[in-house]
């Protein structure tokens, strides 16, 4: 067996990789050469020297070297008498040379190459096809904007759908003849609630300790630092701890739950639901709804609880108030209505960080640079969703006078 | 397409064109002592040995589950025998360190089961990024380097599309193309032909071969695809899933005629059982261990 692409033991270290090496020659001792020489039967192609990658043999075939031959029954043909090592770039000089001979209507005789170089070129076509633009389309400005309020209305009715289905869903649960495996609900609620626990409480700790820290040296200047009770208690139960926590959701679980749908989409799995007949609304939307948003209300709590406690230890090394008084004045200072207002939004934060992940996730692509976007996708949505949605809440609070 | 060529058939050049004198055909490429694989305490394969012999296609063959594909991965570097050498042309491959094994990996073609293309780059992208990373040629050349392993295995059209935009049957030849990129001494196929249709599953073998004879390159395919093991191994191992140790060495046209073992003799016929009659000790020429 001939070696080939670069002969003799280690074709490949030496015909592309051997340029890696410092100091390596980089020239042969025969540089590649080649010319076209006129016949009675057409013309030749005269090869001598080394034909390697590394030894600059990586030469394209000159198209007007044929210039005007041009003969019905004559043949290019390849006089490699005077041919030393050869590897890849010598077929790709040939390839270049039957193209061209093709092009000029002559056949290409190559017969008289090591037969290793002969099979390889029988492989190349002599007319590549060429090569495949996918249609990508740059739409201008209107078309752009068009389209996005369409995807962006559609979306909205979709997400829609979801959350009445799972609605649905989850009333069939109830009723015990839902899809919904309790297992995968239950596992879904320990992955929103107790493994969220640490994080949430880490965050909602700290941000009342800034809180406190902040409150307390601008309250002492009015002499009314007592009130640092009253500040860390109603932001962190009405605005703070709701929002931290949902975004601390919408990064944990949303991005899980749109990697792992759509991971599930590239391996088919979404399509054996479908053709077993069990709805995917009820069998993946459903326990992830529910446990992000049965578990996300719980969360904001114990996060509101760990906020307060925060303010409360800072507090307690900077002011001069008993561990009972800072707790009496914090009840007396947030009233229920806080927390049910951060509760109710806590429902509604969890509901759309899972509703929207869920559909990122169904909607991406099935390779696994797709599922990467989708999860990215999820958290943006997610957390760009509850900020805008704070703000609605903001105002139909200030309307109701809450 | 020529029926497989044994690989001593030097191929004799009238021109004696390239001056180079050729490793003796036959030499051992790989040799592969007492290896025993596991996966924690679950023995997958134990006591496998055979030597790879220059310029051959050895087949790696056996039921589902036997440790196939295992053995491959030990191979080229994915995964650690339990015990046991891989010496590439002398050297202990897992005895070196991680930096001797990249360089040794060079040397080696992949082509996985899937094609295992990288999805974020277009076809031409996944067969540049060895030759960007691994070479120092100026970026046209490695153009063309790309047009050509594309041309190779006809995919010249796919160069700018993205694996998801193309079949399952291109993506195994754009892997092919992809694990040919660096010239390979060693090119490994794990399932060339599963999931293709018995006419591409042919244009494959058809590939492999000439390949071979193109690139001089030596082929270890894991498969258990029977008409393309006959068509173009010249050389094999059968490993049992049941006792865990192969339990014949040889071609496997070879294996169908001679050998007397009846789980080989089952795969070998596409048997739905294995038949009754008890193992013939001494009948197979290249039984080992049973």
């Amino acid at each position: 067996m001939s070696p080939v692409l670069l002969p003799p033991a280690r074709p490949a270290l030496r015909a592309t990789c051997g340029a890696l090496r410092p100091g390596a020659p980089t020239m042969p001792a025969e540089a590649p050469a080649w010319s076209v020489q006129p016949g009675a039967q057409g013309p030749s192609l005269v090869l001598s020297g080394s034909w390697t990658v590394r030894g600059g043999g990586m030469t394209p075939f000159g198209a007007d070297a044929l210039g005007n031959e041009q003969g019905h029954g004559h043949a290019l043909r390849v006089d490699a008498a005077g041919l030393k090592d050869w590897d890849s770039a010598l077929i790709s000089f040939l390839w270049g040379a039957k193209q061209a001979a093709a092009h000029a209507g002559l056949d290409f005789d190559g017969t008289a190459l090591p037969a290793p170089a002969q099979r390889l070129l029988a492989l190349l076509p002599p007319n590549p096809a060429q090569s495949a633009h996918p249609e990508r389309h740059h739409p201008n400005i209107l078309e752009r904007t068009g389209e996005a309020t369409l995807v962006g209305l559609e979306e909205t009715g979709i997400l829609s759908e979801m959350a009445l289905q799972s609605t649905r869903g989850a009333l069939l649960a109830l009723r015990g003849r839902g899809f919904m495996r309790p297992k995968d609900l239950l596992s879904d609620i320990w992955n929103a609630g107790p493994s969220a626990l640490l994080i949430v409480g880490v965050v909602n700790f700290l941000l009342g300790a800034i809180l406190a820290f902040v409150g307390l040296i601008e309250l002492r200047r009015f002499a009314a630092e007592i009130y640092v009770t009253n500040l860390v208690g109603i932001a962190c139960a009405r605005e703070i701890s709701a929002i931290m926590t949902a975004i601390i959701m919408a990064g944990r679980t949303g991005g899980a739950y749109a990697a792992r749908i759509s991971t599930m989409l590239g391996n088919e799995e979404l399509d054996a639901l479908q053709v077993f007949g069990i709805p995917i609304s009820s069998y993946i939307l459903l326990p992830s709804v529910v446990s992000l948003s049965l578990m996300m209300p719980l969360l904001y709590l114990y996060g509101t609880l760990i906020g307060i406690i925060g303010g409360f230890v800072v507090a307690m090394t900077m002011m001069d108030v008993s561990p009972i008084g800072y707790w009496i004045s914090t009840f007396d200072g947030v009233e229920l209505k806080e927390f049910v207002f951060g509760f109710i939004k806590s429902f509604f934060f969890a509901s759309f960080i899972a509703l929207a992940a869920c559909r990122v996730g169904l909607k991406a692509g099935r390779s696994a640079a797709d599922v990467g976007i989708a999860a990215t996708r999820a958290v943006v949505i997610g957390i760009v969703g509850i900020i805008a949605m704070d703000a609605v809440f903001a105002v139909l609070a200030n309307a109701l006078g809450i | 397409m020529a029926a497989p060529t044994p690989p001593s058939a030097g191929p004799a050049n009238p021109q004696g064109a390239p001056t180079q004198t050729t490793p003796p055909a036959g030499e051992t490429l790989i040799a592969v002592r007492d290896v025993t694989l596991a996966f924690g305490e679950k023995v997958i394969q134990r006591n496998v040995s055979f030597d790879l012999k220059r310029g051959s296609i050895f087949a790696v063959m056996g039921g589902s589950g036997c440790g196939k594909s295992t053995l491959l991965k030990s191979m080229i570097g994915l995964l650690r025998p339990t015990t046991g050498q891989i010496m590439v042309e002398g050297e202990d491959y897992w005895a070196q360190d991680e930096q001797r094994r990249t360089e040794l990996n060079h040397r080696f073609g992949v082509l996985f089961q899937s094609g295992a293309l990288w999805s974020s780059m277009t076809v031409g992208e996944n067969v540049a990024l060895p030759l960007e990373m691994f070479t120092t040629e100026p970026p046209d050349v490695i153009r063309r380097l790309v047009e050509l392993k594309l041309g190779f295995v006809g995919m010249e059209q796919a160069i700018d599309l993205y694996p998801s935009e193309i079949s399952g049957g291109m993506r195994k030849r754009a892997g092919l193309a992809r694990a040919i990129a660096l010239d390979p001494d060693i090119l490994f196929f794990d399932e060339p032909s599963a999931g293709l249709d018995p006419m591409s599953s042919a244009r494959l073998d058809d590939l492999i071969l000439t390949l071979r004879d193109g690139l001089g390159a030596t082929i270890v395919i894991v498969s258990h695809e029977l008409p393309s093991l006959f068509a173009i191994a010249d050389d094999g191992i059968f490993l049992d899933a049941v006792t865990h140790t192969p339990i014949a060495h040889g071609a496997p046209r070879t294996l169908r005629e001679t050998c007397a073992i009846p789980e080989v003799t089952a795969f070998m016929n596409r048997l739905s059982s294995i038949p009754s009659s008890g193992p013939a000790p001494g009948q197979t020429p290249g039984k080992t261990e049973g």
